[in-house]
């Protein structure tokens, strides 16, 4: 058996950390160095019973120490601005990367594709395309850690957060939960399998449902009675989705918000909290008859409304 | 009221703090600092022993990949424990409540500190917290790790938190009169003469120690108070799906435990500032920088709790402000390291026990706080972050420097503490053995952290297997380490040789009194004329 020393190193972010970590490695090796050698030095030089010249320097203190202050400290600027734009881009995925939502329960990770596909524990996904994941948690805090790809995320509950990464080299990985979560917090692990893009489409294919995750959505949206009072000719005063996800609307209070995800989950569990205007809160609360994997389902829905001609308006 | 009855002018020199009045309720109601001070000692050896077999039990566990020894319910009790038994059992009161409470009035020349009977209250509560914390460990133990996030702490988790979180809560009372017991007493009792600039440095790091205590551990307090008013009555303060917010716990806790980081290395640059001289016979390089840069990292220690959360879904531009702070707040850190070895340069350096301590200090310090420099970089710091890196990087800090600068101090005033020397080889022995089994323990875990090993995992994949390996040997070395001492300190108190007041010819005033001091400290009370460290010349030879 080989011994590993390094990870895998297999997604577009994997070798910009590792240049960083390289670059910290050696400033330390340096450090340890003008550290440790003179430290060396002195105890052998000038350890007792050892004849050396020991009369008293009048050494310029002052300059001294503000040599070795300000050397370290224009060095950790420089890579602190250097990590902090790695950084930054980690936290900014790329327009029109492919979609996958990510639920994390105790103790386990069930992964919904926008093409209808689930999967428990695993992540396909394929090689050269960027890949921006949606992270739900149905309880406690986990965190989505991929090592080959140098990212990882707390997944809280309560809020969506994201990650995204772009493959470059097709294989099996590891995937951990990172943030500890209880009982069987290490048996929270998976693995995500990186394929050639025509492998990938088959195996979409293979494992489809028949149902893609908005035709999920909208099934939902009827079983759960929501087109009852958000379509049709309702006599409740409800909004409609046509044209909705991805827009502006302005709320009771004045403010203006996007109709994203973050907005769009918080309108499903706790619709009181910010009325559009013009509406009034009846809507209940579906906090406790929805869980995160459906609530994904019903924004697929909304979203792929998004272009849907708005009714009442001129085609 | 009874007349007081002084004490002759010229006490025998029989008579001394520990001879005198020697009955367990003299002990257990004494105000006497130095008494306090061996108090806090055993106890806090007593939950290091039991934090050492938690870990001990987990190391074993690792041995295979496989989680076959414990289940994977009793391997996060564990964890649990070592860490909440380490952290506020141990390493918080390890310097300061032992050497701190013996060293403080007798390093500036006071008879006690300024409120003695509060001193003892502070012993009170760190017993009471201590054994709320060890019944609520026999009753079944606490899974939350010592972070005890929310809301897994404050409704998921079935162990006894709250009885845990009671405990920690008690013992911080008794960590915040400490600190201002020590704010008070440097502040007023010095003896004629010493000035701020005149004291030694393990005075300054003990200041800003108390510092922090002061003023990080009440909102300990309050986190922990929140924490247990969602758990027990339901109100939503952390549980979103009460209405919460998870990261806000992670907030406060990291206000707190940031801070809490420099109580547990502070006091160690203090015991390396005061060693260093005196196996060197010099004074100290850049006293001033030295003094001013433990204020400093007491200042900037409470801005940087945010690189814990680098990627808790917190907003990246904060995440960016923490880094910042965080880089600087290794500046002062570099300084001490730098001085520290400047001292050296062209002193007469002497390999006793103390000094060897130290300069493993040294050693695992500078590869401490290097990594640490990893763990500020924020892309670097989302690959590392929850591995075992992180393991790594914390334990050089808080073993490397805390433990083993704990050891140097004990090693360094034992003959001033109980009056007899420790067999010198096997101090130094011990000194050698403790910093090379560290070292194989800990080392590994850096590679293991860079592959990507989670932490407060019990199972884990194959290929990682190697590194455990290593890192359990060398647990079984450190072991060997830290038992040895613990042997040849207790053979000493009765048969080590009689120590003189001041046997390594150091400086300072708890060397100008008898070993062991008496009652109060000082028969008269000593006057400075002198700066720190005044050493006499060495000369060419």
């Amino acid at each position: 058996m080989s011994i590993p020393v390094l990870p895998d190193s297999a997604s577009t972010l994997a070798p910009k950390t590792d240049l960083i970590l390289l670059a910290l490695t050696a400033l330390s090796v340096v450090v340890m160095a003008i550290v440790f050698l003179p430290m060396i030095y002195f105890l052998f030089k000038y350890r007792r019973g050892r004849p050396a010249d020991r009369t008293p320097l009048d050494l310029p203190t002052m300059k001294i120490e503000v040599t070795w202050t300000v050397i370290p400290l224009v060095l950790m600027m420089g890579l602190y601005a250097w990590a902090s734009e790695v950084y930054l881009e980690e936290e900014t995925p790329p327009l029109g990367a492919i979609e996958i939502n990510v639920v994390g329960k105790q103790w386990m990770w069930k992964i919904e594709h926008a093409e209808g596909n689930a999967e428990i524990n695993e992540l396909h996904v394929p090689v050269g395309k960027p890949v921006k994941l949606t992270l739900a948690s149905q309880d406690v805090i986990h965190s989505f850690f991929i090592p080959a790809f140098r990212i990882k995320q707390d997944v809280v509950p309560g809020r969506y957060t994201s990650e995204w990464f772009q493959p470059t080299k097709p294989g099996t990985y590891h995937l951990f939960c990172s943030q500890y979560c209880g009982n069987n917090h290490s048996q929270m692990i998976g693995s995500v399998v990186v394929m050639e893009p025509a492998a990938y489409e088959r195996w979409l294919a293979e494992s489809s449902p028949g149902q893609t995750l908005a035709q999920q959505g909208a099934s939902l949206f009827r079983e759960l009675g929501c087109s009852g009072c958000h379509m049709g000719n309702s006599v409740v005063h409800a909004p409609r989705f046509e044209g909705l996800y991805g827009k502006p609307v302005a709320l009771q209070t004045g403010q203006v918000v996007i109709a994203d995800d973050a907005y769009l989950r918080d309108c499903i569990l706790t619709p009181a909290a910010r009325v559009p205007g013009g509406y009034s809160p009846l809507m209940p609360s579906f906090q406790g008859r929805v869980n995160e994997g459906e609530i994904f389902q019903l924004i697929a829905y909304i979203k792929s409304l998004a272009s849907a001609p708005v009714e009442g308006s001129p085609p | 009221m009874n007349a007081v009855e002084l004490p002759p002018p010229v006490e025998t020199e029989e008579v001394n703090y520990l001879t005198c009045e020697c009955g367990v309720k003299q002990w257990l109601l004494t105000t006497d600092h130095k008494r306090i001070g061996i108090l806090f000692l055993y106890t806090i050896l007593v939950f290091f022993t039991l934090a050492a077999v938690a870990a001990a039990l987990m190391r074993i566990e690792l041995l295979t990949p496989k989680g076959d020894l414990l289940l994977s319910a009793d391997y996060n009790k564990l964890f649990t424990m070592h860490g909440v038994l380490m952290v506020w059992f141990f390493l918080i009161p390890s310097i300061p409540s032992v050497l701190g409470n013996f060293l403080v009035p007798l390093m500036i020349g006071a008879r006690d500190l300024a409120f003695p009977k509060l001193n003892l209250l502070s012993w009170y509560l760190f017993v009471i917290g201590g054994a709320l914390a060890m019944d609520a460990i026999i009753r079944g133990g606490v899974d939350t790790g010592w972070t005890f996030y929310a809301p897994y702490s404050t409704t998921y988790s079935n162990s006894h938190v709250i009885e845990m979180a009671a405990g920690i809560f008690v013992a911080g009372f008794g960590s915040i009169l400490t600190g201002l017991n020590f704010i008070i007493t440097i502040h007023k009792m010095r003896a004629p003469g010493l000035t701020w600039f005149r004291l030694p440095l393990f005075i300054w790091s003990m200041y800003s120690t108390s510092l922090i205590l002061v003023l990080a551990t009440p909102v300990l307090a309050m986190t922990l108070a929140l924490m247990a008013i969602e758990r027990i009555w339901g109100v939503g303060i952390f549980n979103p799906a009460l209405g919460g917010d998870p990261v806000l716990f992670q907030h406060l806790f990291w206000f707190y435990s940031h801070p809490a980081v420099y109580i547990m290395i502070l006091p160690g640059m203090g015991v390396a500032s005061e060693v260093i001289p005196c196996f060197s016979r010099k004074a100290i390089f850049g006293y001033e920088f030295v003094a001013f840069s433990s204020v400093a990292i007491a200042v900037l220690g409470f801005l940087v709790w945010g690189h814990h959360m680098f990627v808790s879904g917190m907003s990246p531009y904060a995440g960016t402000v923490f880094s910042l702070m965080s880089f600087l707040v290794a500046v002062p850190s570099a300084i001490k390291v730098f001085n520290w070895t400047m001292t050296l340069h062209r002193g007469s350096i002497s390999f006793s026990t103390p000094m060897l301590y130290v300069l493993g200090f040294i050693g695992l310090f500078t590869i401490g706080g290097l990594t640490g420099v990893f763990l500020a970089c924020l892309a670097a710091d989302v690959h590392l972050h929850d591995t075992y890196f992180v393991i790594a990087h914390f334990h050089y800090i808080m073993v490397g420097g805390m433990v083993t600068t704990f050891m140097a101090g004990l090693h360094y005033w034992w003959p001033k503490i109980v009056g007899r020397m420790y067999p010198e080889k096997l101090g130094q022995l011990s000194a050698v053995i403790l910093f090379v089994g560290f070292n194989l323990t800990f080392f590994p875990m850096f590679i293991l952290g860079g592959l990507g090993m989670p932490r407060r995992y019990h199972a884990y994949p194959p290929e990682f297997q190697i590194y455990h390996v290593l890192s359990t040997a060398g647990a079984s070395i450190l072991g060997i380490g830290y038992l040895l001492p613990v042997i040849y300190l207790l053979w000493s108190l009765k048969f080590g040789k009689k120590a003189p007041p001041n046997p390594w010819g150091a400086t300072g005033l708890e060397w100008k009194t008898p070993s062991p001091p008496p009652k109060h400290n000082f028969h008269r009370t000593p006057i400075v004329h002198e700066p720190a460290y005044n050493f006499p010349p060495l000369d060419a030879s």
